[in-house]
């Protein structure tokens, strides 16, 4: 079809927009890793011994880890001597409130279409925001604070709430666990911290942005969320970058708790800069993220899209532990030009009863390669448990690819588990018999992908679900065809 | 690691002889193959679970235990000793071999269609050498595989069967493998080759059969070439004797507008691998891949498939099921891979399993590899157990619970069953479903 390749090169061309740079001065650490830079790490943020001493841990045993290599991505080797692993905007000395924010950051996220007050105000999202990689205001803090939530940046969680971060912090990804979340566990310099006490509903969603904006940087936050019994919260991140010829390293570590009866609802929206035409610079999105449903009755839930980023490969985990507890996965992946998603998600059922719902869709064009790879696992003792699994993907143009790779172990007889997959690219029959009907082949287009994203847009948050509704539109609405 | 050197040490001792023995016997070409096929598995060892490939499967039985090459014996084995694993009555070809060797005595040559070859591999090396050089060993490859490179060293015979221009065999032809107990575990390595011409037809039958049980190792190669527009019916069935190792490695190259239905049953064996390869190497490719597995008791059942869409308008099916009773394990693997420029392929693929005890346990990885955007392809994967509401069902119309199961897992079987068109082959396999149901799989 005459319009269709058209306007596949129409999305292949697309603009970022959001590849501007501010011109922050900032406090750069020197390149190179060493046990030096984490000591520097650790002491510009003022972190107690036992954060210094685990970071170092986790340091050591990077030095013995090799870099993996089974995932269906392709990139040059990184250097990791080669890139910073701190930078700061100079006139950061921890925010008190927004009036102290450098008003050149404060235009950097209105440009990216989150203006914090009013945001805070009319939305009643509270946001934190990382600027490459320290935090640089908290919104709406007080009004959290009065019902005992916490809701900070993760540098400051350490020096006040030195003993949640104690008790929690690696207790899902241990600095052990795989190559890219210990070299966060050595470097990270920041992130966001929640914490929601007993039977409370947390009244607002909290969204956190990352921006790297520094050049040769890598960007290495971790979050922390606690749900305490009866709780529930609602997360939301996003993140953009710069563009840049090279190519940057974004490897952060997400870690979820929720404890009896509580549910977290964590939802990304992730656009860092995927390079040009020709692949060249982009971000490496490598990103561990894992939750455990530690109570009986817990959820969380895991929705995900993933528009940006040169290559992604990230797996999203739940562990389900406690009887009962559920875990979900909703994930959309766009490739265009040459991104690489490698991504999908674990489900680990312990408990009885669990249950776990996985829908994944993928979308590539151009030179895009898309993978879902996932694992559901039964273990023994997890009778009951329940698994639905499903993977559709879409391939516009005849140049990019689509794999999956489901991992099913079951060690149970009592488990039940269905997977489906397909492949296909949308039919010409149907876009016919929307232009019989008078609607444009673009229209339909669009709306043939929108409604095949349709099952996970409608587990975003509202706030978000628009979001990644333009977001997809930018790259797809009246280009695609 | 000097541990591995002394397990491959075995086989290298046994090449040595096999060469000094076969040393007339052996065309250059094929000496050379062997050379290069030994020095292969030198270089790759047995695979371990690190390996993605066998990542659920550990041949470290396979790898610790000393094989010797299997001996050819044929005293006091008489065609009607065999009428539990012959296909009976109907009229076929049938080749027998035992231990890996073709026996004369044992086999009945069917009515053929002038020019149709089928025969022993070792006298067709006579016979047919042309032929074998142009075929033999260029489809498996044996860089990558252990186990193929070890059936390709010690190629001695097996079956090979021929199809000329236009012919068709309407009589079944029947590949029958024995092995016999012996003192030693043995192991044999039937190598078999079946070459259909254009517009040829055939229905094949594989079988793998124990006759006295013991410790033994079956690691059979076949390789099958369609030619344009002929039509192949393979089926394979594999009842090894309960203590015996089974690897078998199938490559099939189709040409253009072919179409080749396989059926792998695999009831018999404690460790058991199944190779399935299918290369769809013309336009208006069709293939049918339909299998079962059934296992119980300690058995390991482990059934990889990968088609490979090299070319466009192909179509291909898979329906792959699986029972697991006592504490068995069951490994499904079944890839796709759909190349650049095979635009309109239609794929599917489905693997339900039946988990009917507590201790067994399934690994299921179906997978797709799509790199042309003009395609169909679907996969599906279920566990799980036999509906308690359909057992309900049938016991409130007074059928016990132990018939209601079986009939609910034979009704699951049957599926696969029903697409032997080779009427012996589906009685015994009901008669077999039927009779290990209703005593527990154990006693199989």
């Amino acid at each position: 079809m005459e319009t269709s390749t058209t306007n596949i090169e129409e999305l292949a061309t697309r603009e970022y927009k959001y590849g501007f740079v501010t011109q922050i001065e900032s406090d750069l650490a020197p390149a190179g890793l060493n046990e030096d830079i984490v000591r520097l790490i650790s002491s510009k943020k003022n972190e107690p011994e036992f954060m210094l001493e685990w970071r170092l841990k986790a340091f050591r045993h990077w030095l013995t880890m090799e870099e993996p290599k089974w995932a269906n991505i392709h990139y040059p080797a990184i250097d990791y001597q080669a890139a910073h692993y701190y930078s700061a905007p100079k006139s950061n000395k921890g925010p008190m409130s927004l009036d102290e924010v450098d008003p050149e950051l404060l235009k950097t996220y209105e440009k990216l279409g989150i203006p914090l007050r009013e945001q805070a105000m009319l939305a009643g999202v509270a946001v934190d925001a990382v600027f490459d990689s320290v935090s640089v205001a908290t919104t709406f803090k007080e009004k959290l604070g009065q019902l005992g939530i916490i809701f900070c940046s993760f540098s400051e969680a350490v020096l006040n709430h030195a003993d949640l971060i104690r008790k929690y912090l690696g207790s899902v990804v241990p600095y052990t666990d795989n190559f890219f979340a210990t070299l966060n566990s050595a470097v990270f310099s920041d992130g966001s911290f929640v914490y929601v006490p007993k039977g409370v509903r947390c009244p607002m969603e909290l969204s956190t942005y990352f921006r790297i904006n520094a050049e040769k940087t890598g960007q290495f936050e971790r979050t922390l969320i606690i749900a305490d019994e009866g709780s529930y919260v609602s997360y939301l991140e996003g993140c953009t970058a710069p563009m840049r010829d090279e190519n940057q390293l974004h490897a952060a570590v997400v870690e979820l708790i929720a404890h009896d009866n509580a549910t977290i609802k964590y939802s990304t929206v992730q656009n860092w800069y995927p390079g040009d035409k020709e692949g060249k610079g982009g971000i490496y999105n490598f990103v561990t993220k894992r939750g455990k449903c530690l109570g009986v009755r817990s959820k969380i839930s895991w929705t995900q899209v993933e528009t940006g980023s040169a290559i992604t490969w990230k797996y999203p985990s739940c562990i389900l532990q406690g009887d009962n507890s559920v875990g979900e996965f909703y994930s959309v992946a766009v490739t265009n030009n040459y991104q690489q998603a490698d991504t999908g998600t674990k489900m680990i059922h312990i408990g009885k009863n669990t249950r776990s719902t996985i829908v994944s869709k993928g979308i590539s064009a151009g030179h895009g390669q898309n993978t879902y790879r996932g694992m559901v696992k039964i273990l023994k003792g997890a009778t009951g448990a329940r698994n639905y699994s499903q993977c559709d993907s879409l391939l516009l143009g005849d140049k990019c690819g689509a794999h999956t790779f489901p991992y099913i172990e079951v060690k149970n007889s009592t488990a039940r588990m269905e997977h489906e997959a397909s492949i296909s690219k949308i039919g010409e029959d149907q876009i016919f018999y929307c232009q019989q009907r008078g609607i444009s082949a673009e229209a339909a287009v669009s709306m043939i992908v929108n409604g095949f994203c349709k099952e996970v847009f409608r587990e975003l948050p509202m706030e978000f679900a628009v979001e990644a509704q333009k977001l997809l539109g930018v790259s797809l609405e009246g280009s695609v065809g | 690691m000097i541990e591995l050197k002394e397990e491959r040490n075995v086989y290298l001792s046994n090449f040595a002889s096999l060469e000094k023995r076969l040393k007339e016997k052996r065309p250059a070409w094929l000496r050379a193959f062997c050379k290069d096929a030994i020095s292969c598995f030198t270089e790759l060892g047995f695979p371990t679970t690190r390996d993605e490939d066998w990542r659920y499967t550990s041949v470290a039985p396979i790898a610790r235990t000393a094989f010797k090459p299997a001996v050819y014996q044929v005293n006091g084995w008489s065609p009607s000793r065999l009428a539990d694993v012959t296909l009976g009555e109907v009229a076929c070809t049938q080749l027998v071999f035992l231990n890996g060797h073709f026996s004369q005595e044992l086999s009945s040559p069917g009515k053929l269609p002038e020019g149709v070859k089928a025969g022993s591999l070792a006298s067709a090396l006579d016979s047919d050498g042309g032929l074998l050089e142009e075929h033999l060993a260029r489809y498996a490859s044996y860089r990558r595989n252990a186990f193929t490179a070890l059936n390709t060293a010690f190629v001695e015979d097996g079956a090979f069967v021929y199809l000329p221009k236009d012919a068709v065999v309407k009589e079944p032809i029947h590949l029958l493998f024995l092995s016999t107990a012996s003192k030693d575990p043995a192991v044999c390595h039937p190598r078999n080759l079946i070459v259909a011409g254009s517009s040829a037809q055939a229905t094949v039958i594989e079988s793998y059969a124990g006759l006295e049980g013991g410790v033994y190792f079956t690691n059979a190669v076949t390789e099958i070439v369609t030619g344009e527009q002929s039509r192949i019916d393979h089926t394979r069935l594999q009842r090894e004797s309960e203590r015996a190792f089974h690897v078998a490695t199938m490559e099939v190259s189709q040409h253009r507008d072919s179409a080749f239905a396989s059926r792998s049953i695999s009831i018999g064996g404690k460790l058991v691998r199944n190779d399935l390869n299918v290369l769809l190497n013309g336009e208006g490719c069709d293939c049918t891949l339909d299998g079962l597995y059934f296992a119980g008791g300690e058995q390991h059942v482990d059934n990889h498939t990968t088609i490979d869409h090299a070319k466009p308008h192909c179509s291909s099916r898979e329906l792959y099921k699986g029972i697991l009773d006592g504490k068995s394990t069951g490994v499904f693997n079944g890839k796709i891979i759909v190349r650049k420029d095979a635009q309109k392929t239609d794929a599917r693929q489905t693997n339900n399993n039946l988990l009917l005890s507590e201790e067994s346990l399934i690994n299921t990885k179906p997978q797709l590899e799509i790199l042309a955007d003009d395609v169909k392809c679907t996969h599906g994967a279920t566990i799980g157990q036999l509906d308690e509401e359909a057992l309900f069902y049938l016991r409130t119309r007074g059928i016990g619970d132990a018939a209601a199961r079986s009939l609910l897992t034979y009704a699951f079987a049957s599926e696969i069953i029903g697409r032997i068109r080779i009427q012996p082959i589906q009685c015994r396999l009901d008669l077999l479903l039927s009779r290990s149901l209703s005593k527990g799989h154990e006693t199989l």
